[in-house]
């Protein structure tokens, strides 16, 4: 089957993509105030945990003596992985001019920002004294005392809250256009809120010059940062001496297990917007074709990646690594390992057959699936090792408790949460860049349409808030 | 290090680089452990807990891996396959080898544990923000976490005998065995104030001083003279000698550290069990 489709309907006039994309912003359904009710009793559970564990201490996580880290820092690295896909779509692919991003960028962005803010709780969570957390950072104390420099938790406070800043700012920078949309669209205090947002944007030729400009250049600055936060999570394993986590492929092997859960978030939001804000028109099964091959192809290279390493554990004959490889395919862990094969190396072939993948429904499936196999990846890495590396009398193995579990569980309402209050008040679709799209496509594909609507959007006669 | 000092030390500097850890030492502290005449006992590891206000967990906790023994004897017990015509367990005290190249060291975000100019590996209870790396690097799993409070708990009348030298820990801190760093600085201050060296046999660590068969031998691994140096050098166990793990040729020669070739120098001499084999 031969579907030659295009990825944006480009007759669609800009007055309509305005419309629609405000018309996502207003009058919330009974079912958005559940969602958020949900997430906020999900958040609820976390807090109810942590206050827990705060005045009783770690140890009612399950952790001991070989499980110094369990679930909480796997979901860490997850949520750090989940945010890596906001950056290709929207700086990556924004350089090497991949057009079709640009309907679903925006939402990628932010679920970049959002999983970045969900991630950041827990190395604080995980600490055993997190009122003592800011000595992590390099503060001007009198007593002369700084951080261990040498140590990648320390690099990961750096990298981490440099990502979140660069990633938010890139996230605001690249919406002040649609902000000023809003703006001129909006009664009360979101007319104040979008006012102060849009920073006067008024849409002449000298704040777009200026705007193409910073854009640019924050796509240029993030892109190296996103690869190098990733590649500082993997170092707090790397540079460990442990079996099973002082593996040299790590820093790229995180890197694409990250984009790769990134890409199936962004295949599972994509589902869910495109249904609820019924923005067929924009979300359309041509993009979803682009990013369902998009993941395939980071899938295979993950799996790739995953089987060197597994080959030169084998092939390296390190008595303790080539153990602690043993012990994941055959122990007790043994189900999340193969769960995780299936997941993350046999279900991306769904991908890969044009018919599923036009299947919104079954796309929506696998994507869940797809980020089920890399969350049990993290947890792979984490907790093995920590069963089984050196010393034989500390061999041991265990479940995180409930704690832990309720403070994971909260973490996705943390997220669903964040990602629902920005479905509401900012755009989730890029207004100005489909507009682009949409502008560079009729005049690339169709000539007499170009010549019918004109180069400049006041030539095809459309209202004034069109000129955004 | 100014960049005049790395200029003009620069092979120095090199072989520290390589080297890693702390060089120049005041004192050593080691231990030689003989397996042969260790019985398994765990005195050594109650006289810790006595010295050391460890927080005893109770059972449930103990199962669950969260014990607080700074020492503890692991049992290995004998292979089915009749090895040695006496069957039974192995006995080995672990307890912190007090590495060298302590891998503990690098990871810790704050750097509350860290090399002492007497070759301890100090941990800073104050400064630590219980982010564990530290356990998760340590090969040995000899570093403990205060998965709870006890201080504030600690049953009657066992609050009588905590130890005034040290402190208690709170929750979220990680601790592990100092070698009895409160007596070391103890004899070392008393040694000061009567202007003259530590003598050997001076400082005894708490499991040293218990253990009945006279297993554990502790002392200063730079003095010549003392008798854990002595040991060490009958059985030819040398420091950074970690690249020549030969094959023992002489029965004789029983020392060995534990996990050697990861070159973390550890200052915890175990001798080998003496075993009829069939």
């Amino acid at each position: 089957m031969h579907v030659n489709e295009k990825d944006i309907n480009e007759q669609i006039r800009w007055a309509q993509i305005n419309a629609d994309v405000l018309r996502s912003m207003e009058n919330p359904r009974p079912a958005y105030w559940v969602a958020v009710a949900v997430c906020i009793a999900m958040v609820s559970c976390a807090v109810l945990a942590e206050i827990y564990q705060y005045n009783t201490g770690l140890g009612v996580t399950n952790l001991n003596n070989p499980h110094m880290w369990d679930m909480y820092i796997a979901t860490f690295v997850f949520w750090i992985g989940m945010s890596h896909s906001g950056t290709l779509l929207s700086a990556i692919l924004h350089i090497i001019h991949a057009d079709w991003r640009k309907p679903i960028y925006r939402f990628a962005e932010a679920m970049t920002t959002f999983s970045l803010m969900t991630a950041g709780f827990f190395p604080m969570i995980h600490l055993g004294r997190i009122w003592n957390l800011y000595w992590v950072l390099p503060y001007v104390s009198d007593r002369g005392v700084w951080p261990n420099f040498r140590s990648p938790l320390a690099w990961d406070a750096f990298a981490i809250s440099t990502y979140l800043s660069a990633s938010a700012v890139f996230l605001f920078i690249g919406m002040i256009p649609d902000l000023a949309i809003c703006r001129d669209n909006a009664k009360g205090w979101r007319k104040t809120l979008y006012t102060t947002l849009s920073l006067g944007w008024r849409g002449d030729d000298r704040q777009w010059r200026n705007f193409r400009k910073t854009y640019m250049l924050l796509a240029c600055f993030l892109i190296p940062l996103a690869v190098s936060v990733h590649s500082i999570v993997s170092a707090d394993f790397a540079m460990s001496i442990m079996p099973g986590w002082h593996v040299t492929t790590f820093p790229p092997y995180f890197v694409a297990g990250a984009l790769y859960s990134g890409c199936a978030a962004i295949i599972t939001l994509f589902v869910i917007l495109r249904y609820f804000f019924r923005f067929e028109e924009y979300m359309t099964t041509a993009i979803m074709e682009k990013t369902c091959k998009l993941t395939f192809a980071i899938a295979m290279v993950w799996t790739y990646l995953n089987l060197i390493e597994f080959a030169s554990t084998w092939y390296g004959h390190n008595i303790y690594d080539k153990e602690v490889l043993i012990y994941k395919a055959t122990g007790p862990y043994a189900w999340i390992f193969w769960t995780m094969i299936f997941c993350g190396s046999v279900a991306p072939f769904a991908l890969a057959i044009q018919k599923w993948r036009r299947h919104m429904p079954t796309m929506f499936v696998v994507s869940l699936l797809l980020n089920l196999g890399m969350y049990f990846e993290r947890w792979m890495i984490v907790a093995p090792t920590l069963s089984m590396a050196y010393e034989p009398h500390q061999f041991y193995m265990m479940y995180g408790s409930i704690v832990q579990w309720a403070i994971v569980f909260g973490s996705f309402g943390w997220f669903g949460l964040l990602f629902l209050i920005f479905v509401k008040i900012f755009p989730s679709v890029s207004m100005y860049e489909v507009k682009e799209m949409v502008f560079h496509r009729r005049r690339h594909l169709d000539h007499e349409t170009a010549v019918k609507f004109g180069r400049r959007a006041r030539d095809a006669g459309t209202p004034a808030t069109d000129t955004h | 290090m100014s960049f005049k000092n790395i200029l003009e030390n620069w092979s120095a500097f090199r072989k520290d680089a390589e080297a890693g850890g702390h060089h120049k030492y005041d004192h050593r502290w080691g231990m030689a452990i003989n397996l042969d005449v260790c019985t398994g006992c765990n005195a050594c590891s109650t006289a810790c807990y006595a010295e050391n206000n460890l927080a005893v967990v109770g059972k449930d906790r103990f199962e669950k891996g969260q014990a607080m023994h700074w020492m503890r004897i692991e049992r290995y017990w004998d292979d089915a396959d009749r090895q040695f015509p006496e069957r039974g367990a192995s006995f080995l005290p672990m307890m912190c080898q007090q590495c060298g190249a302590a891998t503990c060291e690098p990871v810790c975000p704050v750097a509350a544990t860290y090399h002492t100019p007497d070759g301890l590996n100090a941990q800073v209870y104050n400064r630590c923000i219980g982010s564990r790396y530290c356990s998760n690097n340590c090969p040995f799993r000899v570093r403990y976490f205060n998965f709870y409070s006890y201080y504030e708990t600690w049953a009657e009348p066992l609050n009588q005998q905590l130890n005034p030298d040290i402190s208690v820990r709170d929750k979220g801190v990680m601790e592990k065995c100092t070698f009895c760093v409160q007596r070391i600085r103890a004899s070392n201050d008393k040694a000061k104030m009567e202007n003259r060296a530590i003598a050997d046999g001076e400082v005894q660590t708490a499991c040293a001083q218990a253990c009945p068969t006279g297993a554990i031998v502790f002392g200063d691994t730079m003095d010549p003279n003392s008798a854990v140096n002595k040991l060490w050098a009958k059985h030819e166990v040398k420091r950074g000698d970690y690249l020549s793990k030969k094959p023992k040729v002489n029965a004789e020669k029983r020392g060995y550290r534990i996990f050697e070739e990861l070159n973390v120098d550890p200052s915890v001499m175990y001798l080998e069990r003496v075993r009829e084999e069939i």
